[in-house]
Order: C-alpha cells, then sequence, then structure tokens
C-alpha cells in the first residue's frame, strides 16, 4: 500500500464541507430508527428486571400474568433454554487477566446480581399490556448482601457479588517497562496521587431497541438492533440460536448516538429474536430511559493510586502504581477499559520505565464497557494530575512541564516500550505534539493567564486555567469490510461491515467512492450495518470507522475505477490516459461528446451469453476490500479549560474551553469539529455535571434525566478548536480517528484548572465529577461536614 | 385499564379522527396510531425534549400530554414543518452548519426553535441557548445548532421584510 495521502486541494470531495447525505430524511423527521419499524401483527415486550442489587430467586411465577387478557407469552429462562445452544453470552475479548468467568445470562434464573437485571419478558399486545403484566410476575427473592464499591470488593470479608464465589477479583495484570522501582530509587523527587474517577453512562438519545420478525416462508429472521456492532449480533445470535448464517439478518436502523454501550450485543437482542421464532409473530422491544439506566452499561469507575517520580528539572524518569477497576457484575466485553486507561496513561510523554498494575472488582452493579473514550479519559487524568502536583511542587510551569516531557516532534515515529491489547508494539506515527500544545496555548492567552486571574482576584473572582494533554489510539484493525458495485443501471452501491450511529459514516463513504467514479455523491448509494449486503464486518468502536472502512472504500473505488477506464478505453478506442469520469459518464477530455455511460460500460461487462467480455478484465464492476491494517494510528492534542469558580456556592463554570489536535488529514473538516464538539460536551459533563448514583445498598439512585445532568446549551462555554493536519503513513487517507477525542484531556483539563482557581485555598483535586457540594467541601471540608 | 376515548384533531393540516387508550401519552398516539415516526422519545419523563411537538402553536412535550389532552387541538409534528418543495428555514440551516449528527434530536430541536423564533425573531446568541436548554443533545455540543439558528433567523428576518 503506498502511503502517499492525496492533497485535499486535488481533490472535489474528499477533505471539503460536502453536505451529508443523511440529512435530507433525518431533517424531515423521515429517519427509520428501530422503533419506527412496526410490521403487520407486531407485538411488544416488556422485561421484569431485578429490584435487588444481590438477591437469590426462590421462585418465579408466570400464571397471573400469563392470564391477563392481550398477553401472549410470559418466558423465563427456563422457557427459553431448550432452544438455545447456551444460556450464556460468551461475548469477553481474549485476555490472560480473567480470574474468573463471568457470562452473562440471557436471564437470570437462580440469582441477580444488579439491579436491572432482566428476569423474564412478557409479550403482549401492547407495550402497556406487556406492562402491565410484567407487574404481575411473582418473584420470590431472597436479598444477599450486595457490593457496590469496586475498592471495598476487594477488601478481605468483603460479601461476594456472586454467591459461592471465591472472591470478586474479576481479572488482574500488570502493564509495566523499563526498571521502574530502580528509577524510583535513585530519583530526586517523588510525587503521589490517590484519584477517583466516576461511572457514568453514555445517555445516547435514542436508547437500545430491538425488532424480530420471522418469515416462515423463507424460514429467515430479521432482527433490527440499535446496535454499533451488527455483524457480532449477527454471529452471537446464529451461535445461540443454532442458525445459520443465511437464515438470520441483522439490520442496523438509523441509530440515534451510540456512543459506546451499544458495541457490545445485550440479553435482550437474544430473547426478542427467540421470541419473534417461538411466537411466529413479529415482537418489539424498545427501551425506555429508566431501563437505560439500570440495564445499558455504563464506565468509567476507577481508583488509582499512582506515583511520579521525576528529576529536578521535572523530565519523568519513571511512573508506577494501581488501579482497581470496576467491572461491574458481568464480563460484558472484557479488561479493555482499565488496559486502555493504563495504555493511555503515558503515552503522551517520554515515560522510560513505568508499571501499573490493574485489578479488576466485580460489583453488583450494570457490567461496564467502553463509553466514548474507553478508559483513555481516567488514564490522562492520573497522568496529568501527577504532572501537576510536580509543576506545582518543582515551582515549573505547569505547560513547561509537559513541554519537557512530551515525545518531540522530532522523534516520530516513536517507538514506544508498550503494547496493545493484542500483544504489536505501540509505535506513535506521526505528529508534533509539543507544538500542538503550544497552538492551544498561545489561542487561550496561557501566558497572559496570571495577569487576567490576578485582576479577577482583587475583585473577589477566582479564575483558573488548566492544561492537559492526550495521545490516543484509533481505527482499531484488523479490518473493515467495504464493496463497491457500479449496477448496470449506472448506480453505484457501497455497502460495509461499518455501522453508522450519527457519525456521518454513509457520507465519508459517499465521498471516498464518488471521488473516484464520477464526483456526484447522489449516485452513490451506502448501505451500512445490514448483514445481508456486507459478508462481513466489525462495526463502530474505537474510533475506527473513516480509518478502516475509508481506506477500504478508498482502495474498491480505485480498483472499480481503474476497470472502468480500461473498458470505457476499449468501448471508446481512446487511451485509458485521456479518460475521465464525470457524473454519470467516461469521456475523452476535452471531447465531452466522446462518452460512454457508467450504466453502459456497466451493461457491457454484464454477460451475453456466446460473446466475449470486453476488456479482458472479466465480467461486472465491483470490488470488495478489507485493508487490513493492524497499527493504530495515534491522534494527540491537549485541552485548555479556563474556569471560574464561585467559592461561596461552589459553582465552577468553564468560561472558555481551547482544544487543539491531530487527526491527520481530514475528510470532512465540519464533521471533525462536530465528532469533537460532541467528544468535548461529554468532557464537561464527566468533569461537572455527570454523576450515576448509587446507595449503599448498590441501588442506583440518579435514574431519570432530571437526576443524572447531561450538559445542556446553556453549560457549554466558547470552544475554540485548532487543528495541525499530520498525515499518518498507517492508512492510504493519511488519517486518524476522531470520535472520541473530545472527550479524553477535558476532566483532566478542567479538574487542574478548578485547582487553580482554588489555589487560595490550597485546594487539591482528586476526583471527577466536581459537583457545587464537592467543590464547597474541597475548599472547607470543616463546613461540608 | 383499557378504558378508550375517540378523539378527533388536526395533525400537520389534516383532520383525524381516532380511538385512543386514555392512558396513551400524544406522543404514541403520533406515531403508533397516525404513523408518524418522526417524533422522537428520548425519555419520557419530560427532560429530553426530543418529543416536543407544537400544539395550537405552542411547544409541547408530547410524552408529558395525553392524547385524550389534544382533542380538538391542531398539531404540527417535525413532518409539518417544511415541505416537500421548500424545508423550514431552519431546517435548512441545520443542513448547512451540521446542526444535527444522529438526528435523534432534531425532531424536538426544530419543533421548539420554531415556536421560539415565531416569537422571538431577531434573538442574541444567548436567548437561543436559553431556548433549546430544554433539548437535550449527545451529538453536537450543541454550537453548530445555535449558528444554525441564528442563520434561520436572519433567512427568516430577510423573507419577512
Amino acid at each position: 500500500m503506498t502511503a502517499v495521502p492525496p492533497a485535499a486541494s486535488a481533490q472535489r470531495l474528499v477533505g471539503r464541507d460536502v453536505p451529508r447525505v443523511e440529512d435530507a430524511a433525518l431533517i424531515r423527521g423521515r429517519g427509520r430508527f428501530v422503533d419506527d419499524i412496526a410490521p403487520p401483527g407486531l407485538l411488544h415486550a416488556a422485561f421484569l428486571r431485578s429490584p435487588h442489587a444481590h438477591a437469590a430467586i426462590a421462585r418465579i411465577d408466570t400464571a397471573a400474568a400469563r392470564a391477563l387478557p392481550g398477553v401472549q407469552a410470559v418466558l423465563t429462562l427456563a422457557d427459553l433454554a431448550p432452544h438455545l445452544t447456551d444460556t450464556r453470552l460468551v461475548v469477553a475479548l481474549p485476555s490472560p487477566a480473567y480470574r474468573m468467568e463471568l457470562h452473562r445470562p440471557v436471564l437470570a434464573q437462580s440469582e441477580v446480581v444488579h439491579v436491572g437485571e432482566a428476569v423474564a419478558v412478557v409479550i403482549a399486545n401492547s407495550r402497556h399490556l406487556a406492562e402491565d403484566a410484567a407487574a404481575l410476575v411473582e418473584v420470590d427473592y431472597d436479598p444477599l448482601p450486595p457490593v457496590g464499591d469496586c475498592v471495598a470488593a476487594l477488601a478481605p470479608g468483603a460479601p461476594p457479588a456472586h454467591r459461592g464465589a471465591p472472591s470478586n477479583l474479576a481479572a488482574e495484570m500488570v502493564l509495566e517497562h523499563g526498571a521502574v522501582d530502580a528509577a524510583f530509587s535513585a530519583a530526586p523527587h517523588r510525587f503521589s496521587e490517590q484519584l477517583s474517577i466516576h461511572r457514568g453512562g453514555s445517555h445516547s438519545m435514542e436508547c437500545r431497541g430491538v425488532v424480530a420478525r420471522h418469515d416462515a416462508l423463507e424460514d429467515r429472521l430479521t432482527v433490527w438492533i440499535s446496535t454499533q456492532t451488527p455483524h457480532a449480533a449477527h454471529r452471537l445470535l446464529c451461535d445461540l440460536l443454532g442458525l445459520e448464517n443465511r437464515a438470520l439478518r441483522v439490520i442496523t436502523p438509523d441509530v440515534g448516538g451510540g456512543f459506546g454501550p451499544k458495541l457490545i450485543s445485550y440479553p435482550e437482542e437474544v430473547v426478542i429474536a427467540l421470541a419473534a421464532r417461538l411466537l411466529g409473530r413479529p415482537v418489539k422491544w424498545i427501551e425506555d430511559r429508566g431501563e437505560h439506566f439500570v440495564a445499558t452499561t455504563q464506565e468509567r469507575d476507577q481508583v488509582w493510586d499512582v506515583e511520579l517520580a521525576t528529576d529536578g528539572e521535572g523530565r519523568i524518569l519513571g511512573v508506577r502504581g494501581a488501579l482497581v477497576h470496576d467491572h461491574g457484575a458481568w464480563t460484558a466485553r472484557g479488561v479493555n477499559i482499565p488496559q486502555g486507561a493504563v495504555s493511555a496513561m503515558p503515552l503522551a510523554y517520554v515515560v522510560p520505565a513505568y508499571r501499573m498494575a490493574i485489578r479488576a472488582a466485580v460489583t453488583n452493579k450494570v457490567p461496564t464497557t467502553p463509553v466514548r473514550g474507553a478508559g483513555q479519559p481516567q488514564g490522562v487524568f492520573a497522568m496529568e494530575r501527577l504532572l501537576d502536583q510536580a509543576a506545582r511542587t518543582l515551582g515549573i510551569d505547569r505547560a513547561e512541564i509537559r513541554r519537557r516531557n512530551l515525545v518531540p516532534g522530532d522523534r516520530m515515529p516513536y517507538a514506544t516500550p508498550l503494547k496493545t491489547r493484542g500483544g504489536m508494539q505501540v509505535v506513535l506515527d506521526s505528529g508534533d505534539y509539543p507544538r500542538c500544545m503550544q497552538m492551544a496555548l498561545d489561542a487561550a492567552g496561557w501566558a497572559g493567564f496570571p495577569g487576567r486571574q490576578h485582576a479577577a482576584r482583587a475583585s473577589g473572582r477566582h479564575l483558573g486555567i488548566g492544561v492537559a494533554n492526550y495521545v490516543e489510539g484509533t481505527g482499531r484493525g484488523p479490518f473493515e469490510h467495504v464493496s463497491v458495485h457500479i449496477e448496470p443501471s449506472g448506480r453505484i452501491v457501497v455497502a460495509t461491515g461499518a455501522a453508522a450511529m450519527g457519525q456521518s459514516t454513509h457520507t465519508m463513504l459517499a465521498q471516498l467512492v464518488a471521488e473516484q467514479l464520477g464526483g456526484d455523491m447522489a449516485r452513490v448509494h451506502v448501505i451500512a450495518g445490514d448483514t445481508a449486503a456486507a459478508p462481513m464486518g466489525i462495526g463502530g468502536s474505537n474510533s475506527r470507522q473513516a480509518v478502516l472502512a475509508g481506506s477500504s472504500a478508498h482502495v474498491a473505488a480505485l480498483r472499480v475505477r481503474e476497470k472502468v477506464l480500461h473498458i470505457a478505453s476499449t468501448l471508446l478506442e481512446a487511451a485509458e490516459g485521456d479518460l475521465e469520469i464525470e457524473g454519470d459518464a467516461v469521456r475523452v477530455k476535452g471531447v465531452p461528446e466522446m462518452k460512454v455511460t457508467l450504466a453502459a460500460v456497466a451493461r457491457a461487462v454484464a454477460g451475453t451469453p456466446g460473446f466475449a467480455i470486453p476488456g479482458g478484465r472479466g465480467p461486472g464492476l465491483a470490488a470488495s476490500e478489507e485493508v487490513v491494517i493492524d497499527a493504530m494510528a495515534y491522534a494527540n492534542g491537549t485541552a485548555v479549560a479556563e474556569v471560574e469558580v464561585d467559592a461561596e456556592t461552589g459553582d465552577a463554570r468553564v468560561l472558555a474551553l481551547t482544544f487543539s489536535h491531530d487527526c491527520g488529514n481530514a475528510l470532512h473538516p465540519r464533521i471533525v469539529d462536530g465528532q469533537l464538539m460532541g467528544g468535548i460536551a461529554h468532557g464537561i459533563g464527566n468533569a461537572l455535571f455527570e454523576h450515576m448514583r448509587f446507595d449503599e445498598e448498590a441501588q442506583p439512585t440518579s435514574t431519570t434525566l432530571a437526576d443524572y445532568l447531561l450538559v445542556t446549551a446553556t453549560e457549554m462555554p466558547p470552544v475554540r478548536i485548532l487543528h495541525m493536519h499530520s498525515p499518518t503513513p498507517l492508512n492510504p487517507l493519511g488519517i486518524k480517528g476522531v470520535g472520541e477525542a473530545g472527550v479524553i484531556p477535558v476532566p483532566a483539563a478542567v479538574a487542574s484548572a478548578i485547582e487553580d482557581a482554588l489555589s487560595p485555598f490550597g485546594v487539591h483535586v482528586t476526583k471527577v465529577p466536581l459537583s457545587p457540594v464537592d467543590i464547597v467541601a474541597l475548599i472547607d471540608p470543616a463546613a461540608a461536614g | 385499564m383499557s378504558d378508550s376515548r375517540r378523539i378527533a384533531l388536526a395533525v400537520n393540516g389534516v383532520q383525524h379522527e381516532a380511538e385512543t387508550p386514555v392512558r396513551e401519552h400524544l406522543a404514541d398516539f403520533l406515531r403508533g396510531t397516525l404513523g408518524l415516526t418522526g417524533t422522537h422519545l428520548g425519555c419520557e419523563h419530560g427532560v429530553c425534549g426530543a418529543c416536543t411537538v407544537l400544539v395550537d402553536g405552542r411547544a409541547v412535550r408530547a410524552c408529558l400530554m395525553l392524547a385524550v389532552q389534544a382533542d380538538g387541538c391542531a398539531v404540527t409534528t417535525i413532518e409539518g414543518l417544511g415541505t416537500d418543495e421548500a424545508l423550514h428555514p431552519l431546517q435548512a440551516a441545520f443542513c448547512a452548519h451540521h446542526g444535527l449528527q444522529c438526528g435523534f434530536c432534531t425532531p424536538g430541536m426544530l419543533t421548539t426553535l420554531a415556536e421560539f423564533l415565531q416569537v422571538h425573531p431577531d434573538p442574541t446568541e444567548e436567548d437561543v441557548r436559553v431556548a433549546i436548554s430544554g433539548n437535550l443533545c449527545r451529538c453536537t455540543g450543541y454550537d453548530s445548532i445555535v449558528a444554525a439558528t441564528m442563520e434561520a433567523a436572519r433567512a427568516m428576518r430577510g423573507a419577512g421584510a
């Protein structure tokens, strides 16, 4: 593969803010989300969920529920098990770190291990009736002691989150390189922090949902799921239902946001698919927001105990420590979050020696799986908090200590001693981190801030500024499938295993393909997230789809283009080099009347019995690609937050946020900005607002959007985004992912700024989010009681 | 429990008469009985604003209003905001400014803002932020929505002049 990125200026679509192909339907209310799908004869499902964080189930009696008029079925695991090859979802990513097997059951049978775990499903003529009947299902629970806190879960004598389990240690591993203890022994300065980052949710505006319809004529089951990974869902459902591939089709309709939790498969998907087969009628389940709070996976609860060793100038000699990760009640994905957190922590800096021990603790809470950022915000928070402390103690400017430690631009590509979860060496491929940080500092007026801060303090106002850097592994491989096909009609059909969830995937692919095949995006029809259209796929996660699917689309389109030109040169009796594809036709440059339509080219190679195919390159105008890219493309950036804190009320406002970043080439600058802005808003939520509360019995207590606060338009500060473009040599487009970048450094930058604002009070920030109550307690622990 | 009533209402200028369970909220009625699935449900407790529709010209959360309460009312949903020939200026501006990503909150944003610009044709950016502070969006960070609204307001003032 050549690594020469095409120059944006030479392209007509790629690199430009072309209109999105998704908008025409969405803006008129004509999108088709999963809840908009209503096949004739549709039945509706409601799940009965555990009200206990931990309990044994003595008895489930469904008789009263079944007797309610309009109820078609009430199903428990005992009813489903005979039709399943396994009653568990075995979905854990491979890792040697596991210490317990924690595969989620399709439905709980003898024990519930978190509030919200599904115990039974009611299928009825309406959702109202299904919920009425669910209330009539009698379950005798014997409550068991719950464990809600991940650190307490690992303490000696902690109650087991799963009855009879020897401990709550789900997994443990150590990531290390260099002689870290020797580095600490010899170091003149050491700094330590105890930090906690809090669990939250992704809260896509559309919750999850499933519609399943069994076609008895074709003996085929079609399942629409609001998911980021339709092919993974297809594989799991085929396995569990014992279906051959062609007997099941999974379709991702329009998805109203994903942000991580929709990348895994859920019990409800299995139950609804099976129920439709058993009942012979279509069945729909739409998660409501209350269920989303207790049944959709969450992330971020981690407690870090970390140390930094530096020389007298603040240069990093070593980093070591341990973290406890809240795994939740089941392994719904793996140990990828804490591993991602620990991998992200040192990534922006030259860290000669490093050791971090991870323990993942089982708790009686909904399982944790990636939420936008996937561990990286936590790792960055830990690193940046340590650097702030070192800067303060050593009397070095916070930006300066970072400048001394960032991987310098002239050392790119920089082979780190770190390994990815697949065991591959982490090589920072491109970029100039110090220069990127300087862009943000200059734009934010970092150098002049002490003057502003001083003036504000004179009038009783507490301003603060903070900075945080990140490097993000994007574009996780190994591949994404894309096919490009010019139909005999001349229409260009692109099918992919990539899944759209609002991040403009259709536009991205239409742009890349149209660039090579005539420049008219309206002629390109993109099918994303349909297992009947793409034989394989991985889907949406890890800021990967533009990198992987984009590369495959680009290469497939180039292959089709080459064939089109070759055949057209035969048909037009002209040299290939004299031809261009414009709109719906191939024409001779400078002689526009000498042309042949794409439709005619496609028909010419569609095959006529007894006649040779013109051009000698075989039939059809199609190419299918799975460009394999194992190495991740490392994007980077810097956030600078300026805040004002009211020391009386604890109210903290972000006054300005400056974000510089480098994602290589931008396929669509406006979409890049949009992705960053969404992430930045999420990061502000993680820093100040989003608090998923549980009581001591692991009962969730913030289960509405009135309790769990998402950032609204009035909390958003003025945001300035600055771009650097260091194309990665790892893919033919020179791009890096950008879907998660915005969220990663923002909590760390805001924490730093709040600490700076409250420096007259000697405040030390060790956790996020920080509510006004938390901030008042930081200022005056005694007054806060 | 299954008590129902017959209601008559105008939706997007078309008169409808239908039976509805008394406990069904307006959003479910619009989506289910009338098949107008452009109105989305994000929380069903009145916080997210995705289900906002116009009832007699006022922005209303269709998850907090029972369908029977809309008897005799004129309702406008996202499907009635523009026409195939001419998008509402807000719709055009949302497309131009990348004011939507996944599009799930968009119908509620547009209906909320359509009412707002009727009443406040010349708002400041801060006014717009306050106007949509009851509408949650997880994708955009809101700036592009505010920019789109300012442009739509300019376009509407120009058209009205």
